[in-house]
């Protein structure tokens, strides 16, 4: 096996070991079970996302659209609640609105071929918005009692939202790495003309991973609103940007093609705890965005540098192909 | 014409990767004279137009203009010099209006660019009525007819005080009444005493405008000669003259039942149209024609990418209808593109994912890929096609470009196809690579594939073709056999002469 196809991810994987020693030296109490867990807890909905945000990104679109849409989901999952519907049908219910959402985007970018940022621009205004004009700002309130932690207590509450993320994550790793569908979306992110001259056809694919996208926003969004006991009507703001990062540090292309989910985890991982560790390393925590700017942009500028490196062939790719 | 020499290119070479496009090419233009440029599809006019225009450098000679020599040429410095080019497409900015088109690079702005918008529209009124065009200066460029669009053109020339005026193919989508205003306008521009450069595959109206000619083939200047001197049937010899050096291996094959059949295809779309050919199982057919005669938009209709609106696609006997590339897969069809670096492979994945991309319903069960079979495939075309590689999970990306056309063709291959189309397989890859395939077409034909090859070079054309089906103006001219093919009948009927007069000129020239 050839690690130089992995070097962004060793990249991103280095710098997060950094942070982790640097906090250990500094703080640590860092390392204690309680904030390991809360770290786990609070970032599996974002880690969800950023899953959803690596297929869009590998097939050369975005959407920016998931963080009003994860809102929206937020509170039909309290409606509905609260209209009686049982706790296990959530799940489903959630996953299917949500894919039903992304089915939007999906007709729009796929089928109409309209620019992905446009679409998902004019939805994240469109969602949050009518969210506002029939939640008056109000949020979701006098919840039934089995719907905060699905009624399993917080325990075994945030052990499953954390093992939900985690049997997505490896689910959907195994199946970019060995579905043809998989095969398909790295190939229409890399050329789509030449995957649709092969037979791949890209509309499909596009409109696919808008969908999974969707469904992934759904299964966030629910996971995320049974951690508390009241819906609030502006989950999810700045979401989006969240997820993009989380998917860029972890070394995939933003042009599509490049990219996987191993390193989607670890962008997550560092951006998710970098808050936390500046706290913890006594820094103002006012520093936090500023940080992760300068991490997605060190990731981009990486990005080149490791290209004109040409570690990843080990000399194999002739001098005068090099582009 | 006068004897002063304008422009004079000497010993120009130059090669695109190791593909020579000119060499040695010697050429001269005198002020005042219209001087035609001829010659094949990838003869070199293109190469030698864009290093006199200065949009490439040529390796090595000398491009002197008025007997000096010009020195780090490039678009700008060769505009500041008065050598102008037109192009077969207009290169106008649709939106802006026709003044701001020809005051683009023309006007010195003053302090801060200020626009003297009176003196703009005043100016290129002066200039459109000098080249007799009746053209409002405030329309946008973009409504206006492709002539008028010419006329435009050619009076920012004007306007730059162009010397040399390079004119690619002007005529190609002209009526008969705007070429005769065209001819009127260069006459004009000749007695100015303006050099013209006149590229056109239009022999017959050389005699017409033209004072010289010169004829370029494989990069080098076979010749210049008076127009009057000279008749088409000597120009056409001229341009083809070529050897079949190569040795090409082909056998013959018992030819099956018809595989793939064209009754009266046609596509608005692709610019098609009352397309009628069949090609056999074990057969090879060739499909010449000059760029622009619609092989390639032929066979993207063929494979569903752009829809045919007219006439039926008859597959081994059964009526198709095929509107997307995969369904054409399904139907046995295969297509390698022209354009292998830009959609025949995908040049950021690996050898295997590249040579498994049509056919991963195949190699996968429940949507699961067997990777071992692919493995297997992989090795099994690197060895049967000879791919140079270290390994197959390497980016197709670091292959030469013979190699990448191989597995730009492996994909096909496993996907067994009935009849494969093969668009310019050939074109930009080195000598090995290019017999390689070959063998591998004839192999594939005593295999029973029938073949669907378009080539713009006359040996491999004349050298691997069963029969030879000629396209021109968007249809097919002519389908010849291989024993009645030549070189010179090819050219003659993909530049749209009859047939008949072509063998008739050529009884008489014997």
């Amino acid at each position: 096996m050839n690690l130089g196809r992995y070097k962004r991810e060793l990249a991103a994987a280095v710098a997060f070991l950094l942070l982790l020693i640097m906090v250990g030296i500094s703080a640590p109490s860092f390392f204690s079970a309680e904030n390991l867990r809360d770290l786990a807890v609070n970032n599996a909905p974002t880690l969800l996302i950023a899953i959803g945000m690596t297929l869009v990104i590998l097939v050369g679109e975005i959407d920016i659209s998931v963080g009003s849409q994860f809102a929206v989901c937020s509170v039909v999952a309290g409606e509905l609640a609260k209209a009686g519907v049982p706790v296990g049908l959530l799940l489903p219910c959630l996953i299917l609105i949500g894919a039903a959402m992304g089915a939007i985007n999906g007709l729009l970018v796929g089928w109409l071929r309209l620019p992905s940022i446009i679409v998902t621009l004019a939805m994240l205004v469109a969602w949050r918005d009518a969210l506002r004009w029939v939640t008056e700002g109000t949020w979701v309130q006098n919840l039934p009692a089995n719907f905060q932690w699905f009624g399993l207590g917080q325990t075994v509450g945030q052990l499953l939202i954390v093992v939900i993320a985690l049997i997505v994550l490896v689910s959907f790793s195994w199946a970019l790495r060995n579905l043809g569908a998989g095969r398909a979306i790295y190939a229409v992110g890399s050329d789509s003309e030449a995957a649709r001259l092969a037979g791949v056809e890209p509309q499909r694919v596009v409109f696919g991973v808008f969908v999974l996208m969707g469904a992934l926003v759904g299964l966030a969004a629910l996971l995320n609103a049974v951690r508390f006991s009241v819906v609030p009507s502006n989950a999810g703001l700045g979401l989006e940007l969240k997820a993009v990062a989380a998917v860029v540090v972890g070394g995939a292309a933003i042009t599509g093609g490049r990219g996987t989910l191993l390193g989607t985890l670890i962008g997550a991982a560092l951006l998710g705890t970098i808050g936390t560790a500046l706290t913890f390393a006594g820094i103002n925590p006012f520093w936090e965005k500023a940080i992760q700017g300068a991490i997605i942009l060190a990731a981009l500028v990486s990005d080149v540098a490791l290209d004109r490196l040409r570690i990843s062939d080990f000399g194999l790719r002739s001098k005068e192909l090099s582009r | 014409m006068t004897d002063a020499v304008l422009l004079q290119a000497i010993n120009i070479t130059k090669s695109y990767a190791g593909v020579q496009a000119l060499k040695s090419a010697l050429f001269e233009l005198r002020a005042g004279e219209v001087h035609a440029l001829i010659g094949e599809n990838g003869a070199g006019k293109s190469t030698l137009i864009k290093i006199i225009t200065g949009a490439v450098e040529p390796d090595s000679g000398e491009i002197k203009l008025s007997s000096s020599t010009i020195t780090h040429n490039s678009p700008r410095v060769a505009k500041q010099l008065g050598i102008a080019a037109i192009y077969q497409q207009p290169a106008l900015f649709p939106e802006l209006t026709v003044a701001e088109n020809i005051a683009l690079g023309l006007e010195q702005t003053g302090m801060l660019g200020r626009v003297d918008w009176r003196e703009r529209r005043r100016h290129s009124a002066e200039l459109l009525a000098q080249v007799g065009a009746r053209i409002d200066v405030e329309r946008a460029a973009g409504e206006l007819t492709m002539p008028e669009q010419q006329l435009v053109e050619i009076a920012r020339s004007l306007g730059a005080k162009a010397k040399v005026l390079i004119m690619d193919e002007p005529t190609a989508s002209l009526s008969e009444e705007d070429t005769q205003n065209l001819f009127r306008v260069i006459r004009n521009l000749r007695s100015a005493g303006v050099g013209i450069i006149y590229i056109s595959h239009r022999l017959e109206e050389l005699p017409v405008i033209a004072d010289r000619v010169t004829v370029l083939r494989d990069g080098r200047t076979i010749d210049t000669r008076l127009m009057s001197e000279v008749n088409r049937q000597a120009l056409i010899q001229l341009m083809v003259g070529r050897e079949l050096s190569a040795v090409f291996p082909k056998k013959e094959v018992a030819l099956g039942d018809v595989a793939l059949e064209l009754r009266q295809l046609g596509s608005s779309e692709a610019g098609i149209k009352d397309i009628n050919l069949s090609v056999r199982a074990g057969e090879i057919v060739g499909l010449a024609g000059l760029v622009g005669a619609g092989r390639t938009e032929l066979a993207r209709t063929i494979f569903g990418l752009t829809q045919a609106d007219q006439g039926e696609i008859v597959l081994r006997g059964k009526h198709v209808r095929i509107e997307s590339p995969s369904q054409a897969i399904k139907h046995g069809l295969a297509y390698l593109p022209e354009d292998r670096r830009r959609h025949g492979v995908i040049l950021d994945m690996q050898i295997g994912a590249n040579v498994t991309l049509a056919s991963l319903d195949r190699l996968s069960r429940y949507g699961v890929m067997d990777f071992k079979r692919e493995k297997e495939i992989a090795a099994d075309y690197i060895r049967r096609l000879g791919v140079k590689t270290p390994a197959i999970y390497v980016p197709v990306s670091t292959l030469s470009g013979g190699n990448q056309q191989k597995i730009a063709l492996s994909r096909w291959l496993v996907t067994r196809p009935s009849v494969l189309i093969l668009d310019e397989p050939t074109q930009g890859i080195d000598v090995g690579a290019k017999s390689e395939i070959h063998a591998l077409m004839t192999e594939l034909a005593s295999e029973g594939v029938a073949i669907l090859m378009i080539s713009s070079e006359l040996p491999e054309i004349l050298g691997m073709s069963d029969r030879v089906a000629v396209m021109h103006g968007g249809t097919i001219a002519a389908i010849l056999d291989r024993k009645d093919a030549s070189q010179q009948k090819i050219l003659a009927l993909a530049l749209g002469h009859d047939l008949n007069e072509v063998e008739a000129q050529a009884k008489a020239v014997r």
